[in-house]
């Protein structure tokens, strides 16, 4: 019944407790899926908080929303996209077995990743320098309403964990591109790839929520 | 007739009780009876079908719809009855009457301070009407706290920068107990305070007296020394809920020993105890706040007499 | 060539596979030294790994009980000073149900007989699996530090404003259960895939062991509920750290908000508590009273259902915090909805027992005292369910009582009784069933004496988490407090003969208890690769009228070399393995 040759290929990357590849490789999808249902619901608490003090706060947080740079936000989302499209181009590469194609694809999703960081880095600066701190030490002065410092307060803990997840992202690039150029995958076998890439458009997908939610309230 | 939730409850001193008590008493015979039942069938089925050999052949039954309807349609009607029940109660006691006497309270670490309209104010003694709706109105000045008066049956929570009610009839004269159960820190299980039921006529005479803001129901009874007095007032307006007197350190210095004795201050000062020192305490506590305690003691001004901090005092001169 | 068959099944060749009762090696054995241990990707390992942890953990907890109860001795506590005891009863709660309960029976239990039950060689992620061990280890490192440096004395339930403003050490605490969390969560993950995709040909959803059914809805609170106490922990760090606002109601937050972040998680939790008890119950009751479970879909099914009503009850929590009296009335419904399915379990365990067999063992002693308490703790929990009594009875003693009949009289007992039932299979020793009768009395009656005395106490007006109490309250107290000793004497002498059967007890069978449940069909202790062929199966968990020989079917052609297996078996040609066909070899 079992057929020799293609045992032996697949001896290597098909784990002891696994029947075949395509159970695997479905295995770990599913594992995937279900983590990013966790993490809709992690950020889903965040997103509850911020609904909550808009409801009570509503003219404040237009008020500090027209302060954060709608046009870097713009970029920011542009950026992303564009990222998720040389990530699911990568996967796209790697099903043909273009090892070259497929570093060359990852590379450019780490460093739309940082260029992402890096704006955001200089937008947190930016607002810093304006003493808009989150909670206790915000001194801004240019906002009338009296709870601003929420608003900003949702603002960097929604964006700081969002980023903490764009730069667990670029490591997992990183690591994927070392795995590639040491010839790990193949057309046969690229599972890390393919679930890196779910977990990648969904931190892109958060990014599409929190973009009108922070700089877009009016 | 079987009542077994008799032996749970306190005593229903509210117009309300009765109500509550009733449910609860419900649920618990009705609750013992099916406990009772599955025991019984339990006991009799280990029995009854206890293995006599390896080879036992049992039935091959495994369902029957017809009971499992049964056995969640009867328990789906007992509770909605109990809900709706519940619900009744829960709608009367969240409604304070349109007439009720309104008391004001203030929650804080670790005392309950209850304020008359006339601008009576006490510290842990809740007078009040008997016979009467009585309304609360409150709220904390620090942490979440609750009043709980079990024998009233009401509870609720007392939040900072908000304003909580409840309501209650008591129907006799007659004494209660008030509890904190909000867990709050330290002092938690001290957040003990009276409730003084009186006639509406001595009410009304009670509440006319020291009118003026200072704290009565805590005048000196006839006969007593200033220092027993002294040591009644320690225990019935929240010094003990912080200072001890046998030494042990609690959220305030312990007062044995301490008159004539020199404490260090915060800011380094220090100074020898004595009247004038003991008096500020009281009456401004955060000026001088002795070394290795912090600054949260509430100031009793408004609530404790010149005379009644003299006999503060003399009572602290007996703790040697 | 045969007509387009229109279903995606494949017929296999399946054989009678002989049970070798004593092979060379078994899966603790096969490979030594402390080094295999702690790089391990078996499942078998890592939950003995996580079994001596948590009951380390449990004596810690433990201990600080008798000490609560100890200083509750006289109404004017002397025994300890006031912070002293709130820091006792912060750790005792915050131990006992994110270090102990919560990873409880799925970690230990679960890890071990989850693969065996399906007929797996492992989890769906062993490596996840090792990684969620160390994640707990590291969380449980954070809180150690805290106890450390003097404890928390919060409340386990961390409520905003006081655990912003208190000055113990609640940032290394909350990080350590944050830490936690991501454990629980990625154990959840692991079990959901596991049994969606490694079940043995012929294990359909219908044939799974109802202690499967009761893992895998415990592992769908875990995932969808877990991640809400993360951002509720780190939303409290970030107040405390950064003062943000958000539940600080001095700078314009809502310490109400906090509550339902919290209890959104909480409720749940204790439901990720109690649905793998319910899952031991299930398989003790059919063991011993040698017949199929009673109403076998009512009670796979009910466990969902407690799954998904019980992420729409948290708010009974908060009946007199301040929530709308219209959010109170909903979530009383619901708490009453959800009673039904918990309810119907227990008819449906008595009517397993009816016509049965029964085998009066430990397990099934500690399987019909849950049955007694959980009983109790479902009642208690419907009066506090009933919105006019609870105004009476919330933070008192009584929901001290009912909590603790629910999750110690509940899962705690149904824990030991799973514990004694596979203490066979995972250690290839028999304990004493002697002085386990003696042990269960103990506990059984310590449990009652310590307990059923604060539903009195409770409903008397006695409020909870206080340090002294009014005179009056006294004997009550001091009934509890001995019942805490009788308790503390069965653990003990529980830890005793346990330990000893390590040593010197009798080899145990293979099955010693005639069950029909595939773990049973292993030598024990088990081989590391659990089985050296991969299983069929053709018949119901409970399907005691059929002989052993016939859950001890694999296909053919799937044996592997050698008895410390794991060089990959050899497989059928893929798609979907699903009908078992008895033909000849």
């Amino acid at each position: 019944m079992a057929q020799a040759n293609v045992a032996t290929e697949r001896e290597a990357f098909v784990q002891h407790h696994f029947v075949n590849a395509e159970q695997q490789f479905d295995t770990a999808k599913l594992g995937m899926w279900i983590f990013l249902v966790t993490e809709i619901l992690f950020f889903g608490g965040l997103f509850c908080s911020y609904v909550v003090f808009r409801t009570w706060y509503p003219h404040t947080f237009m008020e500090a929303s027209s302060h954060l740079d709608k046009l870097l936000g713009g970029a920011d989302t542009v950026d992303l996209i564009c990222s998720s499209v040389t990530m699911a181009l990568a996967i796209h590469y790697i099903q043909k077995g273009n090892e070259r194609m497929t570093m060359i694809m990852l590379g450019i999703t780490f460093l739309f990743g940082a260029a992402f960081i890096g704006s955001h880095a200089y937008e947190w600066l930016d607002e810093m320098s304006h003493g808009i701190y989150p909670g206790k030490a915000y001194a801004f002065k240019g906002i009338s309403g009296s709870h601003a410092y929420v608003f900003f307060s949702l603002y960097y803990l929604m964006t700081g964990l969002h980023g903490i997840h764009v730069l667990i992202g670029m490591g997992l690039m990183a690591w994927l591109m070392v795995k590639t150029k040491r010839g790990r995958f193949s057309a046969k076998y690229y599972t890390p790839i393919e679930i890196t890439g779910l977990y990648w458009h969904f931190v892109d997908l958060i990014w599409i929520f929190l973009l009108p939610l922070l700089y877009l309230v009016d | 007739m079987f009542n077994l939730g008799k032996y749970f409850l306190p005593p229903a001193k509210s117009t309300f009780a009765h109500n509550t008590d009733a449910l609860f008493n419900f649920i618990t015979n009705t609750g013992a009876l099916l406990l009772l039942g599955i025991v019984v069938v339990m006991i009799y089925f280990v029995i009854k079908y206890r293995r006599r050999s390896d080879d036992d052949v049992t039935s091959l039954v495994d369902h029957n719809t017809t009971l499992e309807i049964v056995w969640t349609v009867i328990p789906l009607i007992l509770v909605l009855v109990i809900f709706s029940w519940g619900f009744k109660g829960y709608y009367t006691l969240f409604t304070p009457p349109q007439d009720s006497y309104e008391i004001n309270v203030t929650a804080q670490q670790w005392l309950w301070k209850f304020h008359y309209k006339n601008g009576k104010t006490t510290i842990n003694k809740l007078y009040v009407p008997a016979g009467r709706d009585v309304k609360l109105i409150m709220t904390s000045k620090d942490v979440i706290h609750s009043l709980f008066i079990p024998d009233f049956r009401v509870k609720h929570d007392v939040l900072p920068d908000k304003y909580e009610e409840l309501w209650f009839n008591a129907k006799k004269p007659g004494h209660a107990n008030l509890f904190c159960t909000q867990y709050c820190g330290q002092g938690h299980s001290n957040m003990h305070a009276d409730v003084i039921i009186e006639s509406q006529k001595k009410f009304n005479a009670w509440l006319k007296k020291g009118a003026n803001g200072s704290s009565g129901g805590n005048g000196k009874p006839q006969g007593m020394s200033q220092a027993a007095y002294g040591k009644q007032l320690y225990q019935k307006n929240g010094c003990s809920s912080c200072h001890s007197t046998d030494g042990s350190k609690g959220v305030g210095p312990s007062w044995k020993g301490i008159f004539g004795h020199k404490v260090t201050f915060k800011d380094g000062s220090s100074k020898t105890v004595d009247e004038n020192y003991i008096r500020q305490s009281i009456l401004n506590p955060g000026a001088k706040v002795v070394k290795g305690f912090n600054n949260v003691m509430p100031t009793f001004q408004g609530v404790l007499n010149s005379d009644q901090i003299s006999a503060i005092i003399a009572y602290i001169k007996t703790l040697k | 060539m045969e007509s387009k068959e229109t279903t995606n099944t494949t017929k296999i060749k399946v054989r009678h596979f002989p049970l070798d009762e004593n092979p060379p090696h078994h899966y603790a054995n096969w490979q030594k030294g402390i080094k295999s241990w702690l790089t391990t990707k078996d499942h078998k390992r890592i939950g003995i790994m996580y079994l001596a942890t948590i009951t380390l953990v449990f004596l810690f907890a433990g201990t600080m009980a008798i000490l609560i109860r100890l200083s509750l001795w006289n109404p004017a506590n002397h025994i300890v000073a006031a912070k002293t005891y709130n820091i006792l009863f912060t750790l005792h709660g915050t131990m006992m149900i994110f270090l102990f309960l919560v990873p409880g029976v799925p970690t230990t239990l679960g890890n071990f007989f989850i693969p065996m039950m399906i007929g797996a060689k492992d989890v769906a992620f062993p490596r996840l699996n090792l990684a969620s061990y160390y994640i707990y280890l590291t969380g449980a490192i954070f809180t150690v530090w805290a106890i450390i440096h003097g404890g928390v004395d919060t409340g386990w339930t961390f409520y905003t404003p006081y655990s912003i403003q208190s000055t113990t050490h609640v940032l290394p605490m909350t990080i350590g259960i944050f830490i936690i969390g991501f454990s629980s969560i990625l154990t959840g993950l692991n079990f959901i895939v596991t049994l969606h995709k490694l079940r043995a040909p012929g294990m359909s959803w219908g044939k799974l062991p109802l202690f499967c059914w009761g893992i895998y809805a415990t592992s769908i609170i875990q995932v969808l509920a877990t991640p809400v106490l993360a951002i509720t922990l780190s939303l409290l760090i970030m107040e405390r750290v950064l003062h943000v606002g958000i539940f600080n109601p001095a700078l314009g937050g809502d310490p109400i908000l906090y509550q339902h972040f919290f209890w959104f998680y909480s409720h749940p939790a204790v439901y990720i508590m109690i649905v793998p008890g319910f899952g031991i119950i299930s398989e003790l009751i059919g063991t011993f009273s040698k017949k199929r479970v009673f109403g076998y879909w009512f009670i796979a099914i009910s466990s969902l259902a407690i799954s998904f009503l019980g992420f729409l009850v948290w708010g009974h929590h908060m009946f007199v915090s301040g929530q709308s009296a219209l959010a109170s009335t909903v979530f009383s419904l619901i708490t009453f909805l959800i009673g039904i399915p918990t309810g119907i379990k227990i008819f449906n365990w008595l009517a397993t027992m009816y016509k049965g067999s029964i085998w009066l063992t430990t397990p099934m002693l500690y399987a019909l005292s849950f049955i007694f308490l959980f009983t109790i703790g479902g009642i208690t929990g419907i009066m506090l369910g009933a919105l006019s009594v609870d105004v009476q009875l919330h933070a008192t003693y009584y929901v001290v009582a009912h909590f603790h009949y629910v999750m110690f009289g509940g899962m705690l007992i149904a824990f030991i009784g799973g514990l004694h039932y596979w203490w066979p299979k995972m250690t290839g020793k028999m304990y004493s069933e002697t002085m386990g009768k003696i042990s269960w009395f103990f506990i059984f009656v310590g449990f009652n004496v310590t307990f059923f005395p604060q539903f009195i106490l409770g409903a008397k007006g006695m409020p909870r988490r206080y340090y002294n109490y009014l005179p009056q309250f006294e004997t009550l107290h001091r009934t509890s407090t001995v019942g805490s000793w009788i308790l503390a004497t069965g653990f003990l002498i529980m830890a005793g003969y346990l330990i000893y059967s390590l040593a010197k007890g009798e080899k145990a069978p293979s099955n010693p208890w005639g069950a029909r449940t595939l773990e049973w069909m292993t030598a024990s202790p088990p081989i590391h690769s659990n089985f050296n062929y991969i299983p069929v199966v053709t018949h119901e968990p409970y399907d005691f009228h059929r002989p052993v020989s016939e859950f001890q079917l694999g296909l053919v052609g799937s044996e592997e070399n050698g008895h410390d297996g794991g060089n990959g078996a050899t497989s059928p040609d893929g798609g979907t393995p699903v009908v078992a066909d008895e033909s000849q070899s």
